[in-house]
């Protein structure tokens, strides 16, 4: 063993601080989301071809009452959209409780990175795969029921798609940091989120459907506005079935991903000195 | 004097939530703890499950808040200067399933070595190098789930080692291991140690052997207490004026033994029936007690298969300062519930 030992002797290099610090935290804790859809094929199947069933049914009942050609377009739309709810609510919310399961968050918290880090690592690694995911259903669905797609401006799309994501999985980081108190609990309050955001974010039909004030309400889910404003920008009568004008979503969107980014931060330092108070980081098998 | 690691009075208790009408209760789980550790010290805690030293290992790298006391780690006080810690220190549990079972091992600990900012190039060259040296250069591209229970230790060991910490913490790093990997494992442990005189490590163990062989000085812990803390040889020689004898018998299921803990100069006495004999182990306060715990064998018609005088282990030290064995202490804590 002594002429391999050079390895127990110290650091040849330094050990990077601050934002280069928090920029490796960010890729290294994003690898492992990238890489596991490569090497775990069967997202194909769950992400993809399961939703799809999903977005076949209202294909057809849209189909079956003769509702407008961009109903359809709507629900293909939405269908890929879900990915990222789900993504959000599975793999961000209630990650950090398996991750304590796992004896993974007291790693996190003990070494000199940001938890902040860690979060934004688990949204980008788990916004890329989902854009595949939601790519595959938007094409497949396109091509499947003849979606035909006429782009407002391109410009104001990306920044509609760019601001619901940075809300989206702002929210997602935000919730993470509440999830990061409870037990078992976080399972089911992530399974009683699920079912209901479907409905009043309106995944497959135009949420001016509802009164405005439950628009109202359900727009706090960023995915509502941002769906809303895409169908707009993406349907010739997108805008006559929209909820408000897509700026003033813009607008709103911008509001909740400030609102939401700031929150994770504040409610992360808070949540992870009550956590550490009161013994609840450790995984409860120790 | 600068110390790797101090307690001053540390304590934690826990409230254990009840029921809904039942008010929450208190676990004093450590209870005014002192320890100084120098740097370049191998220092254990040794006791039984539940004796509190996971938790003062938590309290010491900054994972939980002490209820009472202090505690610093590089002068650095946890609680007050926790990010200023952090950077110095690492942690290892024994049993432990960190990392993520799709990634491959090296990928593993790439990914905890960027939590530290090690430059990626030096972190595959560490990784490389350490695997090689725990035995595991072959399973470098493993998946981790693949591996077993010894290998995942021995990459979680790597994984503390990684970043060459300050000072580092292992909680029962041979927990689960077979006796070849855990005597590899403290090789290697040991050998780190020494390489360097700025380095400390703590280590917690239940395995007696584990503590005397590796350790500079131990601290004894149970119930939340430290009851001893010295070297291991200068803990056992308070024993040293003691004698110290094992006995097996034919196996003796539910036998009263009070005759013969009561003998006169009968310090400790511990009895357990193992596989298809009884064992009986006896603190004697000087040799000629032996004869009349052989007369009494002998009056209660117990046929003697073996016996050995031997010397005193920290079994026996942890024996003198608790009164019962490490195993009846776990025992009767898994009985209570605690």
């Amino acid at each position: 063993m002594s002429d391999r030992i050079s390895a127990l002797g110290q650091l040849r290099a330094k050990k990077a601080t601050g934002f280069m610090l928090s920029i490796k935290t960010v890729i290294a804790r994003a690898y492992p989301r990238v890489i596991g859809a490569q090497r775990e094929k069967s997202w194909m199947f769950f992400d993809v071809f399961l939703p799809m069933l999903a977005v076949s049914a209202y294909v057809f009942v849209y189909r079956a009452i003769n509702a407008p050609k961009e109903y359809i377009g709507f629900v293909v739309v939405g269908g890929a959209m879900t990915a990222f709810w789900l993504n959000v609510l599975w793999s961000m919310s209630s990650q950090l409780y398996w991750e304590k399961e796992q004896g993974n968050l007291s790693l996190y918290i003990m070494a000199p990175n940001s938890m902040m880090a860690i979060l934004l690592g688990m949204a980008l690694g788990g916004m890329l795969m989902t854009a595949l995911r939601a790519a595959a259903i938007l094409a497949l669905g396109s091509l499947l029921f003849n979606v035909e797609y006429e782009v407002a401006s391109f410009w104001q799309l990306f920044a509609v798609f760019l601001l619901t994501m940075v809300a989206l999985y702002g929210m997602g980081m935000m919730s993470a940091s509440l999830f990061l108190l409870l037990s078992r609990e976080a399972w089911h309050l992530a399974n009683l989120a699920q079912e209901p955001i479907y409905l009043v974010s309106g995944f497959y039909f135009p949420i001016s459907s509802f009164s405005f004030w439950i628009a109202a309400g359900a727009s706090l889910i960023p995915l509502t506005l941002g769906l809303d404003a895409m169908r707009q920008l993406v349907f010739p009568s997108g805008p006559a079935l929209g909820f408000l004008t897509v700026n003033t979503e813009i607008l709103l969107l911008v509001v909740l991903s400030v609102v939401f980014v700031l929150g994770a931060r504040f409610l992360l330092v808070h949540l992870e000195k009550l956590a550490i108070r009161e013994g609840r980081l450790t995984e409860s098998r120790r | 004097m600068n110390f790797a690691i101090k307690t001053e009075e540390l304590g934690r208790v826990y409230k254990i939530r009840g029921g809904k009408k039942s008010e929450p209760r208190e676990l004093i789980a450590l209870n005014r703890v002192n320890i100084e550790v120098k740097p370049g010290e191998l220092f254990g805690l040794l006791g039984p499950n539940g004796a509190g030293k996971t938790t003062l290992i938590k309290i010491l790298t900054t994972l939980l808040a002490p209820t009472q006391g202090k505690a610093w780690v590089t002068g650095l006080d946890v609680e007050q200067e926790a990010e200023k810690v952090r950077p110095r220190i690492n942690m290892v549990s024994g049993g432990e399933s960190s990392g993520y079972g799709l990634l491959t091992v090296r990928e593993n600990l790439w990914m905890f070595s960027q939590f530290y900012g090690l430059d990626s190039g030096e972190s595959n060259r560490r990784i490389k190098e350490l695997l090689d040296v725990v035995g595991m250069g072959d399973r470098i591209n493993t998946k981790s789930s693949d591996l077993s229970t010894g290998l995942r230790q021995k990459m979680n060991i790597v994984r503390g080692f990684l970043t060459d910490p300050q000072v580092l913490f292992l909680d029962e790093p041979t927990l689960g291991l077979d006796v070849g990997a855990a005597r590899d494992v403290r090789q290697f442990i040991r050998q780190w140690v020494d390489l360097d005189p700025t380095r400390t490590l703590l280590l917690t163990t239940h395995y007696m052997v584990e503590a005397d062989e590796l350790c500079d000085r131990v601290a004894i812990i149970n119930g939340g207490k430290v009851l001893a803390c010295d070297t291991p040889s200068r803990l056992k020689h308070d024993l040293q004026s003691d004698a110290i004898f094992r006995i097996e018998t034919t196996p003796l299921p539910g036998r009263d033994m009070q005759s013969l803990q009561s003998l006169p100069g009968v310090k400790q006495f511990i009895h357990r029936e193992k596989d298809d004999r009884s064992v009986m182990e006896f603190v004697l306060a000087e040799e000629q007690v032996f004869s009349a715990v052989i007369n009494q064998l002998s009056t209660e018609d117990i046929p003697i298969h073996n016996f050995q005088k031997r010397e005193p282990t920290l079994e026996d030290v942890f024996v003198n300062l608790v009164g019962s064995s490490m195993s009846e202490v776990e025992g009767s804590g898994r009985e209570s519930g605690s």
